[in-house]
């Protein structure tokens, strides 16, 4: 109702929902990624992951079953040399996947020369666009669940002990904020699908981006905080200064924002957020466990960080495609 | 509304300062087969494309079943089904799969949705390859699954942009015969072509475009006649006394002009089929009528005298 007020005020009134027949393209798209191939060599790729660090981490930890209150979060924290923890490689992989699962969305009915059959049934672009999102959206939360219960599976058979209420509510939360940094990527590689027409294009651009994130960006802001806010005299407040920018700097990267979120969900003992290498799980600053309420207060900004991207990503993406002209 | 499926008024595409529709006047009637007709690049595609809501009009407007396509885009795209040139489909997909989606989008129940895409697929002659993935299809296939994507929504009318391009002659002839059924049930049909011979004979009447202007309207041989002057080419062989079999033809009613070719080839050109009337003129001159063939109009040379007038005009 809203969306029909708001376009009756804009510049053309437009007839029906703007979401006729959005759930028909979600269904095609999930049936579309469960089945692909690509799919399967993503789950096999995932599930390895999972395994291995799951079980390096349960190596680590059994010596401290019963000492410490958060057992369970550790399987999915712990590393065990040369492996890195699993949500260290989930940081990783889940713009891997995601991009993996999008890249071709549009241009693909383009070279296939389906896109124009397809709007030219009763459905606006809208609906293709936000089906298209969602169906792999659902893929990655359905795909992300599995991996998630097979890890508390895993966990409670390895270690004899059922996690706690809290345990299972923060590791439930790491898995919606993981799905939404899913959605991110998502949003990145479906917009290059609508401006690139080679899929290879599309895929080579979004690759760039996570490469960008992952390696480049904290070593720029780095820099960046030095240029900008040089220490001239040696004081105290300079280091805090430059300290603070370059951290601010480094939040602009999603990669960032994910790897902060999960650490204050995963670690309770965490109680602040500021001037740890986010890259780093381990080392951050110990004390009594924060209860679940105040971690999520710290990673509250981060949330909303990654859905105001994504949520702007998809509007450029949104925006395109309206004036794109479709002639195959 | 009145009984014009389709009206525009100077309709108007440009993209920046190329004018690729330019001020088009079109009117297609309930219940006829309208072909589009002109070289690449004439503006076909675009015009198409403006009917269907799928692209923006510059200027002017258009009125499909009555509906203003970018006003009401899901009215006039349920009514009306659509066949791109060179239709794709879902190669990892069967026939049945890639229509069910199509009937899913348009809003159709499952058990309304299989037993009318059994009866389409049964239409164009596919339902033994239903389930077969659309990968293994040959072009001509692909076409005529085109032709049951778009029935699957019971259309008022179907626009096909160019459906025979990359089909073999004998590929196209049957997908002619296919629309002439199309015809036969009411439903109205706009095909665009650049191949002006191959499709003439399946169109009620025909648009001529050049450069984006529909430069001549009509029946194929309301246009020969505007054109070259005549609307038949009849041959006819007959022995006998050539000034008298000559002279008597010219005297038919209708006839243009009277040409001895050989020794006893005749060629009229006619305003209108005058066989009956040459033949009984022949005989009246004390001639042995052996052959009587009459020429169909032939849209390429219609073209191509146009503009050839077209530029001596200049
Ligand atoms: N997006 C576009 N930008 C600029 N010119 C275009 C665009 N699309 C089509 N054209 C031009 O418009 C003209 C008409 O194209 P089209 O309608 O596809 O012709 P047809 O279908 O008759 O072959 C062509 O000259 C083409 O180059
Ligand atoms: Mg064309």
């Amino acid at each position: 109702m809203a969306i029909e007020i708001a376009q009756a005020t804009g510049k053309r009134e437009r007839e029906g929902s703007p979401w006729t027949g959005l759930w028909a393209v979600v269904a095609k798209e999930m049936a579309d990624h469960l089945t692909s191939a690509r799919m399967r060599v993503l789950e096999i790729l995932i599930v390895l992951t999972a395994a291995g660090t799951i079980y390096g981490a349960m190596q680590n930890i059994r010596s401290t079953i019963g000492q410490d209150r958060f057992l369970f979060l550790k399987l999915f924290t712990t590393a065990q040399e040369p492996l890195p923890a699993f949500v260290g490689f989930m940081g990783l992989l889940v713009p891997l996947i995601a991009i993996a699962l999008v890249f071709d969305t549009i241009n693909g009915e383009f070279s296939r020369r389906t896109l124009s059959r397809i709007l030219a049934q009763p459905i606006y672009r809208d609906a293709l666009l936000l089906g298209k999102f969602l169906g792999a959206l659902f893929t990655l939360a359905l795909v992300f669940t599995a991996i998630w219960l097979l890890i508390m599976g895993l966990g409670l058979w390895g270690l004899g002990v059922p996690p706690s209420s809290e345990e299972v509510a923060r590791s439930f939360l790491f898995l919606l904020v993981t799905i939404f940094y899913g959605g991110i990527w998502l949003a990145l590689a479906m917009t290059f699908s609508i401006i690139f027409r080679q899929p290879a294009t599309a895929a080579l651009a979004s690759l760039a981006v996570w490469l960008f994130f992952m390696v480049f960006w904290d070593i720029i802001a780095g820099v960046l905080a030095q240029t900008l806010m040089p220490i001239r005299f040696g004081f105290s407040e300079e280091y805090l200064k430059q300290a603070q920018l370059e951290l601010g700097l480094t939040r602009l990267s999603p990669t960032t924002l994910y790897a902060e979120a999960i650490l204050a969900l995963l670690q309770p003992s965490i109680r602040s957020l500021g001037f740890i290498l986010p890259t780093q799980l381990q080392g951050a600053i110990l004390g009594s466990p924060l209860p679940l309420s105040q971690s999520l207060l710290l990673i509250w900004p981060h949330l909303t960080g990654l859905l105001a991207a994504t949520l702007l990503l998809f509007a450029l993406g949104y925006t395109l495609f309206q004036r794109q002209e479709i002639r195959a | 509304m009145n009984d014009w499926v389709i009206e525009t008024k100077d309709l108007t595409k440009k993209y920046g300062t190329f004018t690729a529709v330019d001020a088009l006047n079109l009117s297609v009637k309930h219940g006829e087969v309208f072909g589009l007709l002109g070289p690449n690049g004439a503006g076909k595609t675009t015009t198409i494309l403006m009917l269907l809501g799928l692209t923006e009009p510059t200027s002017g407007e258009v009125r499909v079943l009555g509906l203003d396509p970018s006003r009401q885009p899901l009215s006039v795209k349920s009514h009306v089904g659509y066949m791109p040139d060179l239709v794709g489909f879902y190669d990892e997909l069967t026939a049945e799969e890639n229509l069910i989606y199509t009937a899913k989008l348009n809003g159709l129940d499952r058990r309304d949705a299989y037993k009318r895409i059994d009866e389409v697929l049964e239409r164009v002659g596919l339902q033994d390859v239903a389930d077969h993935n659309v990968g293994t299809f040959s072009r001509g296939m692909k076409q005529r699954l085109g032709v049951a994507d778009m029935l699957l929504k019971r259309p008022q009318m179907i626009i096909m942009d160019e459906p025979t391009q990359g089909l073999d002659p004998e590929g196209a002839r049957e997908f002619l015969q296919l629309i002439r059924t199309l015809k036969e049930e009411g439903i109205t049909i706009l095909l665009s072509s650049h191949l002006l011979f191959q499709v003439q004979a399946v169109c009620d009447r025909v648009g001529l475009f050049h450069r984006g202007k529909m430069v001549l309207e009509g029946t194929v041989p309301e246009l020969g006649r505007r054109v070259l002057g005549r609307a038949y080419r009849i041959h006819i062989e007959a022995e006998g006394d050539q000034n008298a079999i000559r002279s008597a033809l010219q005297k038919v009613p209708g006839a243009v002009q009277v040409e001895l070719a050989d020794g006893r080839l005749y060629r009229i050109e006619a305003e209108h089929d005058l066989r009956p009337a040459a033949a009984e003129a022949v005989m009246n001159a004390g001639g042995k009528l052996l052959r009587l063939d009459v020429e169909t109009q032939n849209l390429d040379e219609i073209y191509a005298h146009y503009f050839k007038e077209v530029e001596h005009g200049n």
